[in-house]
This record gives C-alpha cells, sequence and structure tokens, in this order.
C-alpha cells in the first residue's frame, strides 16, 4: 500500500484543560503506517490524557484527530476499536474472578460465539508465539500473561494502530524482550504503534521517533536511535539529570536487622505467602528486594512493618526479638516503614500533613503526652519535613490528599527519615513520582545509609535497585533467593530469578528473548 | 414419619422457601452487578400491600403480581437513583428504603388490614393439584413454578449470554468495565431495577400463598433472611435454591413445634420460631470466618462507582 505518505494518526492543537491544570497545550505530532512511535514523558506531563483522547475516553477541548488524513471525533472506546485503535492499558482493565476466554470476550463490541471465539484466540496465540491458556482464571496468572490477554484483546480486532501504555512496569527483562518481538512483527505487518513510556533504554532499543511532553508540551520530536539516553532524559526533565551520589567503598557496621525463616501462610484468596525467608542487613547497608509485583512483596512489608505479627525469633532489630511486636513497638525499637501505597496506608488523605507526621512519629519524637497531641511539636516537625525535603505544600495544615504523588511521597519518605530510624523498611519509594522527586527520594535514602541505617528497599524497578542498593535478592512467588553483591551480579541472572527460575543462568541455557524462557 | 406427614410439611416448606428465594434471587442479581440494596425487606413490603390492594379491587392476581414488581422497581430505582447518580452510601440508602418501605406499607395498607385475601392457587386441575399424593408436584401456587423457572433463568443469564458477562463483569471491577466501553451506571440500573422487581413478586407471596390478609409488617423480617441467604449461597442461584429451600424447612418445623408438640416439646415454641434468624446469624458469622480462604463475592460490592479520568 502506498499510503505512506499520509500519516495513519496526526494530532493537531490538542488541547484539554482540567481544573486548575492544562492538561495538553497545544499539542501536535503524528504516526506513520508501521511506525513505533515512542510518547515520552514525566509522570503528569499529559501522556495518559492523550491517548485517552485517542481511544475516546476522554473527548479534547480543542484541536483534532486525524485518521489516515480524515478529521474523525472519537466518542468513546467503541469508536476508537470501530477506527483501527487498539489499547493496551497500563493497569489492565481485567477481571480477576473469570476466564481468559471471558475477559477477551468483553473486549470485543461484537458477539462471537465462544467457541469461533477460542479458535481465534489460539490462532492470534500461535502467529506472535504468545504463550496462555484461554481456560485459566485471571487470578492465577502472572503479570505477565494478564497484558498477554490485553495484547490478544487489541489484536483480535485487527488494528491499525496500537497504543501501548506503559507496558513494561510489570514486567521481567525476559517478559520485555519477548513483547518487543512481538511489537516489531506487528510493526513489520503495517501496524503503527504508540509507544508511552519513561524508560529511555527501551525507546532507545524499540522505537523509531519520539515526541517528548512536558507540562503537557511538545517540547522535542527526535530519532532515539541517534540520541542518548541522557540527552532525552534532560528534555523530558528539562533541566540537568541529578545522579545519585553514593560514597565509594562504603564500609557496613554489625548487623542491624535480621530475619530468619519468616513464614506466613497465605490468607488472601489471590495473595501470596511467605516461605522462610531469610536475610540480613547490616548498619549503613542498602538491601534490595526485587522481584515482579504478586510475588509476595506486599505481604513481606506487612511482616517486616509488624502490620502481621510473626514468630518472634523471626525478626530481630539490633538483636532484639520483635517479630510478634506491633507496628507501634517496632517503631520504639527503632524500625520505620513506608509502604507501597501512598495514599491510604502510608498517609491518611483527609489529614493534615501535621496529623499525618503525628500518626507515625508521635512516640519516637515525644508528640503525644498524657494522651494528648503536642500540636506544637507536631507543626514544627511537619515543618522541617517540608523545608528538608522540598514537599510542595502550602504548610502543615495542608491535608495530605491535595499533594501530588510525587509530593506525598516526599513527604512521607521525610517523615521517616527524619525520625533517624535504626532499620527503615521501603516498598515502591518512587512508583508513579516524577524523576526530579525520584531523584531527591534516591538522594536522601543513600544518605540516610550514610548515617548508619539500615534500609531495605523492595521495589519492581531494577534500575532503581541497581543504582541504590549495595546487595539484592529477588523474591519469587514468596522465596527469596540468596543475596547477591551488586556490581557481581547481572541483570539476566536477576531477570530469571524474577520469572522463577531458580539457580544461576549459567545452567539454565536460556537465551533471553527465547519463548518458553519464563514458564507460566 | 408417613407420608401423611411428610407431604404436608413439604408443601408448607416450599411456600415458606419461595419469598426468600425470589427476593434472593433479584438480590443476588443486583449484587452480582456490584449494588448491595439492603432494602429487600422494605420492597417486599411495598410489594405485598400492593399486591393486597390490587386483588381487593380487581380480584386480578396476575394483575397484582405485576403491579407489585413494578412498584416494588420503583422503589428499587429511587434506591439507584441515590446511590447510583448521586453516589450515595449504599447500606445507609438501602436501610432508609427498608424504613420507608415498612412505613409506606402499613399507611398504604390500613384500610386493607384484616380483610381476606383470595389465595393464588395451583394453576393445575383439581385431580391433580387436591390428589393426596400428586399435590406434592402439582399443588402449588404459580408463584412457586416461577420461582423455580426464575432460578435456572438466572443462572442462564448470568453464565451463558454475553448480557450476563457484562453484568458480572461490572460487578467484578467496575473500572475495567468502563475503560472498555460498558456503562457501568445503566447496568447497575437494570439489575437494580430487577431485584426490586423480584422482592415485589417475592412480597406478593405473603397475601397470595402464605396469610391471606394485610397485616404490618407481613413479611417479619424475611426480607433480611433472604439476603442473608445470597452470601450463604455465594452469589449462586442453584445454591440459593438449595438455601431456600433449608431455611423453609427450619421455618416450617417451626409451625409443626407449635401445633404439633411431642418431639417437637424439647424446644420451647419461641426458640422454634428464632430458629430461621439464629440460623442466619449462624451461617453469616461461618462464612466471614471463611472469608479469608475463598471469597466469592463480586470485588465491587457496595462500592460506588466514581469514574475517573
Amino acid at each position: 500500500m502506498e499510503t505512506s505518505l499520509i500519516p495513519r494518526l496526526e494530532l493537531v492543537g490538542i488541547t484539554k484543560r482540567f481544573p486548575g491544570v492544562l492538561a495538553n497545550d497545544n499539542v501536535g505530532f503524528s504516526v506513520k503506517p508501521g511506525e513505533i512511535h515512542a510518547l515520552l514523558g514525566e509522570n503528569g506531563a499529559g501522556k495518559s490524557t492523550l491517548v485517552k483522547m485517542i481511544y475516546g475516553i476522554m473527548q479534547p477541548d480543542a484541536g483534532e484527530i486525524r485518521w489516515n488524513g480524515q478529521r474523525v471525533v472519537v466518542h468513546n472506546p467503541k469508536a476508537a476499536r470501530k477506527l483501527g485503535v487498539g489499547m493496551v492499558f497500563q493497569h489492565f482493565s481485567l477481571f480477576e474472578a473469570m476466564t481468559v476466554l471471558e475477559n477477551i470476550a468483553l473486549g470485543l463490541d461484537s458477539k462471537v460465539p465462544a467457541r469461533d471465539l477460542e479458535a481465534r484466540v489460539r490462532e492470534v496465540l500461535k502467529q506472535y508465539g504468545l504463550q496462555l491458556d484461554p481456560h485459566r482464571t485471571v487470578s492465577t496468572l502472572s503479570v505477565g500473561e494478564r497484558q498477554r490477554i490485553e495484547i490478544v484483546r487489541a489484536l483480535l480486532l485487527n488494528p491499525s494502530l496500537l497504543i501501548m501504555d506503559e507496558p513494561t512496569s510489570v514486567l521481567t527483562p525476559q517478559e520485555v524482550d519477548q513483547l518487543f518481538v512481538v511489537l516489531r512483527q506487528l510493526a513489520r505487518e503495517g501496524c503503527s504503534i504508540l509507544y508511552i513510556s519513561h524508560k529511555l533504554h527501551e525507546i532507545k532499543a524499540l522505537c523509531d521517533t519520539a515526541t517528548i511532553l512536558r507540562g503537557g508540551k511538545v517540547v522535542a520530536t527526535c530519532d532515539p536511535k541517534v540520541e542518548t539516553s541522557r540527552s532525552m532524559a534532560e528534555k523530558m526533565i528539562g533541566a540537568g539529570l541529578k545522579d545519585v551520589k553514593k560514597a565509594p567503598g562504603r564500609s557496613f557496621g554489625g548487623d542491624k536487622f535480621v530475619v530468619e525463616g519468616l513464614t506466613v501462610p497465605r490468607t488472601e484468596a489471590f495473595g501470596t505467602g511467605l516461605d522462610s525467608i531469610s536475610f540480613t542487613v547490616r548498619a549503613g547497608e542498602i538491601f534490595g528486594i526485587a522481584g515482579v509485583a504478586g510475588n509476595g512483596q506486599s505481604e513481606l512489608l506487612l511482616a517486616l512493618d509488624g502490620e502481621v505479627q510473626v514468630q518472634p525469633e523471626a525478626i530481630r532489630i539490633e538483636g532484639k526479638a520483635a517479630g510478634e511486636l506491633s507496628p507501634n513497638a517496632r517503631r520504639r525499637l527503632g524500625l520505620c516503614a513506608v509502604p507501597e501505597e501512598r495514599n491510604g496506608h502510608a498517609a491518611i488523605g483527609d489529614f493534615t500533613l501535621a496529623d499525618n507526621s503525628v500518626l507515625t512519629a508521635r512516640n519516637r519524637l515525644g508528640m503525644v503526652t498524657g494522651g494528648l497531641i503536642r500540636a506544637g511539636a507536631a507543626k514544627t516537625y511537619t515543618g522541617k519535613v517540608i523545608a528538608d525535603f522540598a514537599v510542595k505544600a502550602l504548610g502543615p495544615g495542608s491535608t495530605a490528599g491535595s499533594l501530588s504523588g510525587g509530593n506525598l511521597q516526599k513527604f512521607i519518605m521525610g517523615r521517616e527519615i527524619l525520625q533517624k530510624p535504626s532499620v527503615l523498611v521501603v516498598s515502591q519509594p518512587t512508583w508513579g513520582v516524577d524523576a526530579g522527586a525520584a531523584a531527591a527520594i534516591h538522594q536522601s535514602i543513600v544518605e540516610l545509609a550514610q548515617t548508619g541505617t539500615a534500609v531495605v528497599i523492595i521495589s519492581q524497578d531494577l534500575d532503581e535497585l541497581l543504582a541504590l542498593c549495595d546487595t539484592l535478592a529477588v523474591i519469587n512467588g514468596g522465596r527469596l533467593s540468596a543475596p547477591m553483591r551488586v556490581g557481581e551480579v547481572s541483570i539476566e541472572e536477576i531477570g530469571l530469578l524474577m520469572g522463577g527460575i531458580h539457580g544461576t543462568a549459567a545452567e539454565t541455557h536460556i537465551v533471553p528473548g527465547e519463548r518458553d524462557a519464563v514458564p507460566a | 414419619m408417613t407420608l401423611d406427614l411428610i407431604i404436608p410439611i413439604i408443601i408448607t416448606l416450599v411456600g415458606a422457601s419461595t419469598p426468600i428465594l425470589l427476593a434472593g434471587l433479584g438480590e443476588l442479581v443486583a449484587e452480582k452487578s456490584g449494588v448491595l440494596n439492603l432494602g429487600v425487606e422494605g420492597m417486599m413490603l411495598i410489594g405485598a400491600v400492593i399486591t393486597v390492594a390490587v386483588v381487593l379491587l380487581t380480584g386480578n392476581h396476575w394483575l397484582a403480581i405485576v403491579c407489585a414488581a413494578g412498584a416494588s422497581a420503583a422503589a428499587a430505582l429511587i434506591f439507584g437513583f441515590l446511590t447510583l447518580s448521586l453516589s450515595a452510601n449504599q447500606v445507609a440508602t438501602g436501610l432508609a428504603l427498608t424504613i420507608f418501605g415498612t412505613g409506606f406499607s402499613a399507611l398504604f395498607g390500613q384500610p386493607y388490614t384484616g380483610k381476606a385475601v383470595p389465595l393464588f392457587r395451583s394453576p393445575f386441575p383439581p385431580e391433580l393439584a387436591a390428589d393426596p399424593v400428586w399435590r406434592v408436584v402439582f399443588g402449588y401456587s404459580p408463584l412457586v413454578y416461577f420461582s423455580l423457572i426464575m432460578v435456572v433463568a438466572v443462572w442462564w443469564f448470568l453464565q451463558r449470554t454475553r448480557a450476563g458477562l457484562i453484568l458480572r463483569a461490572v460487578g467484578e471491577n467496575d473500572l475495567s468495565a468502563h475503560s472498555i466501553g460498558y456503562s457501568v451506571i445503566g447496568v447497575r440500573y437494570l439489575a437494580v431495577a430487577f431485584g426490586g422487581a423480584m422482592a415485589g413478586i417475592a412480597g406478593s407471596c405473603f397475601p397470595l400463598i402464605l396469610t391471606p390478609q394485610w397485616v404490618e409488617r407481613l413479611t417479619t423480617g424475611r426480607g433480611w433472611i433472604a439476603l442473608a441467604l445470597v452470601v450463604f449461597a455465594a452469589w449462586r442461584p442453584f445454591r440459593l435454591l438449595a438455601g431456600a429451600y433449608l431455611f423453609g424447612l427450619v421455618m416450617t418445623l417451626e409451625v409443626y413445634a407449635k401445633a404439633a408438640g411431642g418431639g417437637f416439646r424439647v424446644l420451647p415454641s419461641e426458640l422454634w420460631a428464632a430458629l430461621p434468624y439464629l440460623a442466619t446469624i449462624l451461617v453469616l458469622v461461618l462464612i466471614s470466618m471463611r472469608r479469608g480462604g475463598s471469597s466469592s463475592a463480586p470485588a465491587c460490592l457496595g462500592k460506588p462507582f466514581l469514574p475517573t479520568g
């Protein structure tokens, strides 16, 4: 087809305003047939809003969308799919209690008899070499498999534009490679791909063109193959990138935090049990726990911070058995924790920042006497957190819910770090946080460790762990691998552990990208 | 026990079970779509009083049942408007609906209090319906056969039709259903209206099968039993059928305990009367204890849907 001169998708002057924010400001770019086009930007740069308008979930306030040269109005997702736009969401729109096939059927606009549908699904799976059992219940599938459902759902409609919203944030490195194979095959067949991400090395490896958004505006369109990751990152942030400064040749003190044989039976239907987890963190050491979501990370955090009590000897804080202590008692011993979910777990959205400080800092910093809150002390401390961690908030009286994700995370990290804990457990410290705030949070973790605190970071972001940690272990199916020194371990090895293959990469002879590398 | 004793017990049991089965089926569908409507008792009372009024005015049972279904569905739609369109709290609004239904039925039913209502009898010829043995199959009110058909219909709808799949999807993950492009609020309105209509028909059972007259609070808390039954049945229509008949058995034993004595005398009749309610509490406690293992409740049950972004 000689239509390659007409862009498949062209956006002209797209503007979208929300109360108080200009989410998209006169955005324009075009995607050619068969092109893999990256949409790059920090959280809050307006990427999601933009694709939601292309997919018809929202309507632009101004500007137009042109499809194969024709102006179109996309009223709803159904209209978008009719045009040939498929979308794979970052947060999967899947139904846990239903089967793969039922989930796919729900995503189709036309009625297809169950048997025909199964045949078509199997055909698509075979065509793209994807592994998936149509009759499994979604709740039993790994995140990578769940993503495959979304992809199959989109591919069944023979899309000519596929939108992928942050598709790799939850995948193992091997799963990412498999995904790229599929995307390249699709592009070769003429399907355009709009690939949204903030992971620069992936964009360099996969995309033909990149449009960079910042603050709702297009700041650059470039060829990622000729740009460096650094130059794209700086365009994305709009300022020079700060590296995490880590003092070389650090030495560690004695054992501060010892976990031994920590076992927690599975309690929730779709949860994971913990199976004799053991690790030791020394003073000044940053210990990372990598793994794909849903492999026991949430359960581990609950057991470590005291929300779930375990055998007394399973957890020792500075030598004292703490396994059966409550979160408060553990805080008195010096263990502070930052859970993954900011709003509702780490902080209460409707409370003021000062009240949120009282919630976790009251004992260590004497904010309560005789059952009465010392409002002054809480306010002073909160003010210090806001100032030291550059939290953008009106003051200690602002509600936690009024802060942006990154600012709230900075506040929560600051609230725990300024308590000078001897052990800090953090889950997903920079999840959904913009790059500037992430760098600040990373720096504060490194500085805390330098004062002799033992730090545990549970994260799905491998880059983050490799940049910060001294030691790394991988959690899979509720079991923790042996600790590895960062710098002595390869990404492939970690990736295989994340996918559930124990042992070393050398023994298993699996080439990254080979399809069956990650078992179902 | 002889056949003479067993057959009347079965007939009483089936009659007692039918209203909770019908109301339970309606609530099951509403809950599958993610809406917890605690107004079942109120909607049943509305259905019951409308039935009495229409039967006494027109003498037409079918018309009475349709009117009862319509009136209760209308009440359910008020609940739907408050909880779905205005995102009011479902528990509080449901309780308010029960209080409203109780008050409305008491007021509206005053002129009809104590007047005899003709029973809605078996549609089969008397040779079958009144046969001492065969009446165990043919001797029931059409409402009973309707309730049994509805068990199969609801199961088939939820498991075998695309509309049922969408309804389950809405109750399982409203945000996903919305992002795929289904109207979450629309589906829930329909499910709530169906739940209301079924509760209304359940209400019809009281004057037409069980106690042929209107008295205040005629349904005596059976709406709550229907609610508990849905949880007991783990949102499955056939288990709901089994559960309803089990509760029906307990309620029937109460009746026989009052009348017969003998072996039933072991327990005072008040305790027999309390049994269904005690069983309800017991079942709910047992289920919530088990909840940790595997919960089959629709994931979005009781949560208001607020589309974001």
